[in-house]
């Protein structure tokens, strides 16, 4: 049943952010893990960004003249500069629709 | 002294921009669920119960192209595990909070409002009720989250796939990590990271999405030493 498998995945899902809020304990994580921790934005999130740029729809990796590398680029130099999230990533996805729609058309 | 409301505004004001990605890949999300053919009302539930973006999209292809749902369930568990480091940085803030109160807050927590709320908690420690902040961050993910993947669901695609809006997703999150490329021990931990996370991306149960971040914090741990 479908609903089952949903239902145990929400529980799943919910278990891993409830863990660590609720069960443990400031005293329990050390001031060098506490330090380690400081990093997990940046630890994180490019296992989201990379893929999502350099990973197609089919798994593969993409070309490297691929436009959303260009799109990339310039979503990081914008928000670099601008420090605005819409800038960001409007710089990204216009560049990218310039690209595609226009040069490569 | 900043009020539970005041609080609460700036949270859903820190988050709202990436609305602007989030709003489109939920339509994407709901479409593509009732376009592999489910009932319309378990791709929704999923909003409801899971409340996880692509692992929800992952669940429900998995399932369509044959995997048992144990291991649809499981990747979602993995994909999601992610959570844990969130919540791991959070806790220091909101361990005032009654156990109640923590199991409720949990609910809400996501990738784009833990990264908000945790700037704003950084900056903003002495606050007494910093917690609406992540409520705030919270709330208005779920809200536009329910109302994106309702669209998608009820109204089909609409949104064009040429336009490759899912392109934005990756975009968002270069947003909330860009400052950070300023410091070059930051700057190490994300290369390491996304190189881990291109070399591990067949892995099973998508397990990417945790293996690299740990390796980077072994990087990260490596680089705290070597500043000493």
């Amino acid at each position: 049943m479908t609903l089952t498998s949903i239902i145990f995945a929400g529980i799943l899902t919910y278990l891993t952010r409830m863990t660590m809020i609720a069960l443990i304990s400031r005293d329990m994580l050390g001031d060098k893990i506490k330090a380690v921790l400081e990093y997990v934005p940046s630890a994180v999130f490019p296992a989201i960004i990379f893929p999502g740029i350099f990973i197609n729809d089919f798994g593969t990796f993409i070309e490297m003249n691929d436009p959303k590398i260009f799109g990339a680029l310039v979503a990081v130099i914008v928000g670099y500069f601008s420090k605005n999230i819409i800038a960001t990533i409007s710089a990204g996805l216009v560049s990218y629709w310039f690209l595609i729609f226009v040069v490569f058309n | 002294m900043l009020t539970k409301k005041q609080l609460f505004t700036r949270g859903m004001l820190d988050i709202s921009p990436h609305m602007l990605s989030v709003i489109p890949f939920g339509i994407i999300c709901g479409a593509i669920g009732v376009e592999l053919g489910f009932h319309p009302y378990l791709v929704y539930a999923m909003s409801f119960i899971i409340f996880g973006g692509a692992s929800q999209i992952v669940f429900l292809q998995l399932l369509s192209g044959g995997a048992s749902s144990l291991v649809a369930v499981a990747s979602v568990g993995i994909i999601n595990s992610r959570h844990l480091l969130y919540g791991a940085v959070l806790s220091e803030y909101l361990e005032k909070l009654s156990f109640i109160k923590k199991l409720l807050i949990s609910y809400v927590v996501v990738d784009q409002g833990f990264a908000e709320s945790n700037k704003f908690f950084k900056k903003n420690r002495s606050e007494e009720f910093l917690h609406y902040h992540l409520i705030g961050t919270g709330c208005t993910m779920w809200v536009c989250w329910q109302i994106a993947t309702l669209s998608g669901i009820v109204l089909g695609s609409f949104v064009p796939e040429e336009l490759g809006l899912k392109f934005a997703i990756p975009l968002t999150f270069i947003a909330i990590v860009v400052h950070d490329l300023k410091k070059l021990d930051h700057v190490i931990v994300m290369i390491t990271c996304g190189l881990s996370s291109l070399l591990f991306f067949d892995a099973p149960f998508k397990s990417y999405i945790i293996i690299s971040p740990i390796i980077a914090l072994f990087v990260a741990a490596l680089l705290l030493r070597l500043k000493k």
